[in-house]
């Protein structure tokens, strides 16, 4: 037997009455604090499921276009769309997507600020990189219980565990891309006496646009595998459909909404994979 | 007062250079390390020791040595891309190392741009943009800094290539928007770093004639890189060379090519052409004896004989007319002409800018008594062939060709030349 130095029943108990203690004390005020995040979310799923279904399909494939330029992949994306209404997970997978814009939304605002942050600061980098792997190998339900407990059931706690879960790649891809940006090309950028704030959108940033997107497309996939674990806290959607099927032993259920999930996963990265090449192709101009 | 004045600089890089700098500086009666005993000693790499130079304004100034040498590190402190551990630098008088980040900003922007050895260019922005970014950072509006990047992308020959991006263009191409980028700013100081070493012989020599065309409108204050020392020749005013961080040798491309300080420098100029470099300017014998289409024939004689010269140049003005041999001067004294103008005979002469090789090539070809002439005509005195293959051959003339020299009995045979080798 290991020797016992510290007692583990105490330390078990004294997280326990620390999570208590933030509970009676801080639930209502971050709630308070999360409640226009809701809001919007609402907002975002309403719109999405009460627009006609070819709004959203012609939308989609705009973005695809805008973003592509290619014909064949925003029609392709446009079938893919109509797949997930054809296998009539119509309503659930607007939901899903709602979630996911506001999770990819999120990581992006908390990722990139802390992936420059972390290219230009080395000790935050020290700091950070032990918590990034924490944060991608920590299973998931050790932080869901305790999200749940202080913002209860329900959509704002689903995307919080999707965003723990999603932003670590987006964090190291945007912090990895500014650091790989050429050396010389910086110091020209110094030697004719740019601010910092100028080295930064003018030379560093878009050149580790394509590294920053390969970082958002790894964080929106991450987020999708998140969706029938953000299910179980309430969240609505395919991940709900995956989880009634495997409750109720109905394995077509869950098949199809498995499927729709992916036909979604794809749509995400086909979009977000063909801006970054496209940044790509602009950069080695 | 001179453009940049660099004093006495230190760059030890390491975790603590400040602690090792005394060492390095052998100060407080310790012996003064070596890089190498330093290295093993404290783990610091002595990038610099004691640097001190000081730039003329208008002129290229050449820092020249192999890489390691610290020439790249020296270059980058002028603008402060490197603090160095200790010394000043002073541009026009100001302390770099006393400005604030705005100021230094400021300065970056007003008083130095740079060429970079591979291009530093903006990849994701065309040539226009990249031409003109130096200005963008100063704020300056776009029609206005489009204006100006276009105007010189063109002085370098870009023009038309606005639209494209660097990557699509030729390293000699990239490397003109690099000026180009370098020059739109107006800067007073142009520091280019290795800026010609990554293209190929031929572009690079067009490079060079470019950016000495460029340097003759602009007069700018150059700072040039470089570890060629053809190129360091053929571009520089005045060239300083490092070696292991210290300063070697510092002085004008003659005073290097003529009095090496040592073997590093001897080494160096082994492979260099010397016929490229030097000139007609440094084979030339001042006159002695010069006479004027005025001279009377037996006056002009007289003194021939007394320096026993088998003839002499004759000028008008400063400018050279031609030459009097004491044979004409007998005859002319003889028919009692009054002065000898009409028995002046053409002599050949050279550009006192003209290179050794084609001195060489003309001296070859003809046994005349060559004169040298500088701006306007003007004459400078006559060409030495001793001095020319002095030149030409280096080692040897340094010690073996010092003998015969000194007895006046260099060149073979009753030569036309001899009378004016007895000068010397």
């Amino acid at each position: 037997m290991f020797p016992e130095l510290i007692s583990a029943r105490d330390l078990r108990g004294a997280i326990d009455a620390f999570v208590d203690h933030l509970v009676t004390d801080y639930a209502d005020a971050l709630e308070a604090i999360s409640h226009p995040f809701l809001q919007l979310l609402v907002w975002l799923e309403q719109a999405l499921r009460s627009a006609p279904w070819w709004l959203v399909v012609l939308a989609v494939m705009a973005i695809a276009w805008l973003v592509g330029r290619r014909v064949l992949l925003s029609l392709g994306m446009g079938l893919l769309l109509c797949g997930v209404g054809v296998l009539g997970l119509w309503d659930a997978g607007m939901q899903t997507l709602s979630l996911m814009i506001m999770a990819t939304g999120l990581s992006v605002l908390i990722g990139i600020p802390l992936g420059i942050a972390m290219a230009r600061l080395s000790w935050l980098r020290a700091v950070m990189l032990p918590v990034l792997d924490v944060m991608q190998t920590m299973p998931s339900f050790v932080y869901l219980i305790p999200v749940v407990m202080l913002f209860g059931l329900g959509k704002i706690p689903a995307i919080i565990a999707t965003v723990i879960y999603a932003v670590p790649p987006l964090i190291r891809l945007t912090d990895l891309g500014i650091r790989l940006v050429d050396r010389e090309v910086l110091e020209a950028s110094r030697a004719f006496g740019a601010t910092p704030r100028q080295q930064l959108f003018g030379v560093q940033l878009p050149l580790a646009l394509p590294n920053i997107m390969a970082g958002i497309n790894q964080t929106t996939m991450m987020a999708l595998s998140m969706v029938v674990i953000a299910s179980m806290i309430g969240a609505r959607g395919l991940g709900y459909e995956v989880l009634l099927g495997i409750n109720r032993l109905e394995v077509g259920r869950g098949l199809v909404a498995g499927l729709a999930i992916v036909a979604l996963a794809i749509l995400f990265d086909r979009i977000t994979q063909s801006y970054g090449q496209r940044m790509r192709r602009g950069a080695a101009r | 007062m001179s453009k940049i004045e660099v004093r006495g600089i230190y760059k030890i890089f390491g975790h603590h250079p400040k602690k090792w700098l005394a060492a390095a500086r052998g100060d407080g009666g310790a012996a003064r390390l070596s890089k190498e005993e330093l290295l093993a000693k404290s783990g610091h790499t002595l990038g610099l020791r004691d640097i001190s130079l000081s730039i003329e304004e208008g002129s290229i100034y050449v820092i020249m040595g192999l890489s390691g040498s610290g020439k790249s590190t020296l270059i980058r402190h002028f603008n402060r891309l490197i603090d160095p551990t200790a010394g000043s630098i002073l541009v026009d008088g100001v302390d770099v190392m006393s400005l604030g980040i705005r100021e230094l900003e400021q300065f970056r922007r007003a008083k130095m741009s740079m060429v970079f050895q591979r291009f530093g260019l903006f990849p994701h922005r065309s040539v226009l943009d990249n031409a003109a970014y130096g200005l963008a950072v100063q704020g300056v509006a776009r029609p206005e800094r489009e204006r100006r990047a276009r105007h010189w992308l063109e002085q370098v020959g870009l023009a038309g290539f606005e639209r494209q991006y660097p990557h699509q263009l030729s390293g000699g191409m990239q490397q003109r928007v690099g000026l180009a980028r370098a020059l739109a700013t107006d800067a007073e100081i142009l520091l280019m770093d290795e800026a010609f070493s990554a293209l190929d012989p031929l572009i690079r020599r067009e490079m060079q004639d470019q950016l000495l065309q460029l340097q003759a409108r602009l007069n700018k204050t150059i700072v040039f890189i470089t570890h060629d020392l053809d190129e360091a020749l053929r571009l520089g005013n005045r060239i300083a060379i490092l070696k292991d961080g210290e300063l070697v040798q510092e002085g004008t491309p003659e005073d290097i090519l003529l009095n090496p300080a040592n073997d590093y420098v001897q080494a160096f100029l082994q492979e260099v052409n010397r016929t490229k470099v030097l000139n007609a300017s440094h084979a030339v014998i001042p006159p002695r004896l010069t006479l004027t289409m005025r001279s009377r024939p037996a006056h002009a004689l007289e003194r021939m004989r007394a320096l026993d010269y088998a003839y002499a140049p004759v000028l008008d003005g400063k400018r050279l007319a031609g030459v009097l041999t004491a044979e004409a001067a007998g005859q002319a004294a003889a028919q009692g002409l009054r002065d000898v103008s009409s028995v002046v005979e053409d002599l050949a002469s050279v550009p006192a800018t003209e290179g050794l090789d084609q001195v060489l090539a003309r001296l070859v070809r003809s046994d005349q008594p060559v004169a040298v002439t500088g701006e306007d005509d003007e004459f400078l005195g006559m060409l030495s062939r001793k001095k020319v293959v002095e030149l030409v051959t280096p080692a040897q003339g340094e010690e073996a060709g010092q003998a015969p020299e000194a007895s006046g009995q260099g060149a073979p045979g009753p030569e036309p030349g001899q009378a004016c080798g007895a000068q010397s």
